[in-house]
């Protein structure tokens, strides 16, 4: 499960000569803890795939993203008391490009949704949603209302949702936590089903909606459909 | 005492009865429909800049707070609430019918620039068309949306479509030769100087900016329609948290108290609104850290020193806060009649962590100062940039912080009282420098006041006796206001005015319920401070004014 150790290292009781012979004359800063781990040999024998799921799940970085009222709590999480930088994942990437993980702090409305999408679709792989709050889960309180849309889900796949509205910093500090055991030991989501997709506006079925709206729209203009009444 | 009205108030705004309004419109006059807060006169749709200009050149009524929009089962309706930034307490209520079938009314943009957007925002949500508008397309939804989702057809399950468009640049038309080089530039949605969902569209000459154009309505999350489904009671009170979300919940809850209060003639108890006066100002402190904080990253451009100052402030603020209403950032704390639940146990306790964070405010009001508003670089960042002179800041609608970064003395707290504030000593902040500097230096003098009032507030509650802590009124268990009665009640929020707009229809649920923003009408004066900058000096002028696109869009 995904509270197991990321890898097992070595007992650490081994003590060689060479481990003795590296440490002549050395300053205690050599005698760590990891040294320790190793043992003998400065080596450690490992899957390639299991290392980089360690890599990833021990420095992840943030998408530096805000939306609504989740945000404010998002901001704080990264701030003095909460500080997300020690659990090595709080690194706010101003730039999608820069960032492989993406938390939704907010409501996505249908304006929004296709400009989120082309941010995460920036994103380079791997890459892993963090779904914040409410809103991002299903709506939340204005899951009622004409524009929005029912939960980030219906538009980018989802690895971790935390609940509240807002969650409070902890939540969050919990969610990524949680979020980055289960990279480090190779379990994100596999990706989810996404009823709406961009598209181009002549891929569309040709219905009332889209004969209304063909001499508005470019033929090769990206659109997002959303279909109000099927959503959950 | 502080509460005393400048002399300029005396000067400038003279009161005039209803009937003395009616003979100065005259014949524009059709009708009386009055309103509770204001008298209101019936108008044909097509006297709208006439019967306006009267009343803002003649009357003094120079402040266009808000245009409600609604539809009848047998007309449209555009309300335009007037009042003056010398006296908010003088209302007056424009309703203009438009034909049921062919909704168009005359637009008021050539007398009051701010009705550009609350036109826009009428036509894109009701669908009342306005003659003359310069710019009528949607503002909130996409462009191609289908129908007028708060109209009586509007069908919510249909299916619409959002376009993901190249955005094309606006002057292209202006500069035909090949030789021009204006480059478009889009900030936003996703940007994070933009505090939010907020899209700017750029045009530059180089390195300045020769238009802006602000493009909202990612965050347009249906707010009205959500309170016009919820009962008055209880089923409303959640949402206004959600408008200005940045912990300004208190001051929010305030605007739909006092709406409703009124309009369902409700007394509160003295004891809650001291309670609820303590609480809102504690909001408002935590609201400006958070401004501070947002508008040093965007002048210093990382998560750096000023950012983490502020949000420890901040933290402390929320945490009393947490304390009072059980909640840390969506309070919902307020009950139409009081307030929820009385101070926490052990009072004494609160009281003395309320002291302590009042103790320690002034010394890092002193570091914020050593900090930034000292700091040349700063300062040469903030001040003379992004001018917002006064007559553009109030034909704009501006108010709050930044209407008081550019001298305007308006605070509805001290000209329109509610709550507690009037028995209480502080002082209106307003600066007339009316740049960036300026709107900063007004947010952090006024959370010394509000620290002022919170002390104020904290003496009175220890001392209050313990048979007389009366937290609410008798409300009746359903709310039930006559049909037809309209009022609209403004108070002052974090970022300025937020008044509420209710019709009843005798159901136990509002027949329109219409959110003033005061960001709405702020972000509004963004062209008018960037044009002709340089991009960094819209990034800081974006950053004074503290926009909270969750009001902004609602």
């Amino acid at each position: 499960m995904s509270s197991d150790q990321p890898f097992i290292t070595d007992d650490s009781q081994v003590v060689t000569e060479t481990r003795d012979a590296r440490m002549t004359g050395q300053g205690d800063r050599f005698n760590s803890r990891l040294r320790e781990a190793f043992g003998s040999s400065p080596f450690i024998l490992t899957k390639f795939d299991k290392f980089l799921n360690w890599c990833r799940g021990s420095s992840m970085f943030m998408l530096q993203f805000g939306i609504a009222c989740c945000s404010i709590e998002m901001m704080h999480t990264y701030a003095v008391k909460h500080d997300l930088d020690r659990f090595g994942s709080g690194v706010p990437r101003a730039s999608p490009r820069q960032a492989d993980v993406m938390i939704v702090p907010g409501t996505i409305v249908s304006k929004f949704a296709p400009r989120m999408k082309r941010v995460y679709d920036q994103m380079p792989e791997p890459k892993f949603v963090v779904g914040m709050g409410s809103c991002t889960i299903s709506g939340g309180p204005f899951q009622e209302g004409y524009n929005v849309i029912k939960g980030a889900e219906e538009v980018i796949p989802i690895d971790i949702h935390v609940p509240g509205c807002p969650p409070r910093p902890e939540a969050l500090v919990y969610g990524v936590v949680k979020l980055q055991e289960r990279v480090a030991n190779g379990e994100a989501s596999p990706v989810t089903v996404k009823p709406y997709e961009l598209e181009e506006f002549s891929d569309l079925e040709r219905d009332e909606l889209v004969d209304k709206l063909a001499d508005q729209i470019d033929d090769d203009e990206l659109v997002m459909r959303y279909n109000f009444a099927d959503s959950p | 005492m502080s509460l005393e009205r400048p002399d300029t108030v005396d000067d400038g705004a003279v009161e005039q009865t209803p009937d003395e309004l009616e003979a100065l419109l005259g014949d524009l006059v059709v009708d009386r429909d009055d309103h509770l807060n204001a008298p209101g006169f019936v108008i044909r749709p097509d006297t709208v800049q006439e019967t306006l200009r009267t009343l803002k050149e003649q009357a003094g009524y120079d402040h266009l707070s808000v245009v409600s929009a609604q539809e009848y089962e047998n007309r449209y309706e555009s309300i335009y609430h007037l009042k003056k930034y010398d006296d908010p307490t003088q209302e007056v209520s424009i309703v203009v019918p438009a034909d049921k079938d062919d909704p168009v009314s005359e637009s008021a943009e050539p007398v009051f620039r701010t009705a550009d957007w609350h036109e826009r925002e009428a036509y894109d949500l009701i669908g009342i068309e306005y003659d003359d508008h310069p710019d009528l397309r949607r503002i909130l939804l996409p462009e191609t949306w289908q129908g007028h989702p708060l109209s009586m057809d509007y069908d919510k399950d249909r299916p619409q479509i959002a376009t993901l468009p190249e955005h094309a640049n606006p002057l292209e038309d202006h500069h035909k030769d090949a030789e021009s080089d204006t480059m478009f530039l889009n900030i936003g949605p996703h940007h994070p100087a933009t505090h939010g969902v907020l899209h700017l569209k750029t045009v530059l000459d180089g390195e300045q900016v020769v238009d802006v154009e602000p493009d909202i309505g990612y965050l347009h999350r249906s707010e009205e329609q959500m309170a016009q489904s919820g009962t008055y009671r209880h089923q409303i009170m959640p949402y206004p948290d959600r408008w200005d979300y940045i912990s300004a919940g208190l001051l929010n809850e305030w605007a739909y108290a006092r709406a409703a209060e009124d309009l369902a003639d409700i007394e509160v108890p003295e004891y809650a609104q001291v309670i609820r006066t303590m609480g809102a100002e504690m909001c408002r402190i935590a609201a400006h850290m958070l401004a501070l904080a947002t508008f040093a990253l965007d002048i210093n451009g990382d998560f750096t020193a000023t950012f983490m100052y502020a949000i420890n402030d901040r933290e402390r603020v929320q945490n009393l806060l947490e304390d009072l209403t059980g909640q840390r950032l969506m309070f919902n704390y307020f009950r139409l009649g009081g307030v929820v639940w009385d101070l926490p146990e052990p009072r004494e306790e609160f009281f003395s962590d309320t002291r302590d964070f009042l103790d320690q405010l002034p010394e890092s009001i002193e570091e914020y100062h050593n900090l930034i508003t000292s700091n040349e670089v700063f300062q040469m960042r903030t001040i003379d940039t992004g001018i917002l002179p006064p007559d553009v800041a109030k034909n704009y609608g501006a108010t709050g912080p930044v209407a008081r970064g550019s001298g305007v003395d308006y605070d509805l707290r001290r000209d329109d009282p509610y709550g507690y504030y009037d028995e209480l000593d502080w002082d209106v902040v307003t600066e007339d420098g009316c740049d960036n500097f300026s709107r900063l230096l007004v947010r952090m003098r006024e959370v010394e006041e509000s620290a002022k009032i919170i002390e104020q507030c904290v003496d009175l509650l220890e001392d209050w006796p313990e048979d007389e802590r009366n937290i609410q009124a008798n409300v009746p268990r359903t709310l039930r206001p006559d049909d037809d009665t309209e009022i609209y009640r403004a108070v002052e929020g974090a970022k300025g005015e937020l008044g509420i707009y209710i019709r009843a229809d005798g159901t136990d649920k509002p027949a329109r319920f219409k959110i003033r923003s005061p960001c709405f009408s702020n972000l509004q004066t963004l062209p008018e401070m960037a044009n002709g900058e340089y991009i960094p000096d819209v990034i800081a002028a974006l950053g004074s004014l503290d926009v909270v696109l969750g009001e902004v869009d609602r």
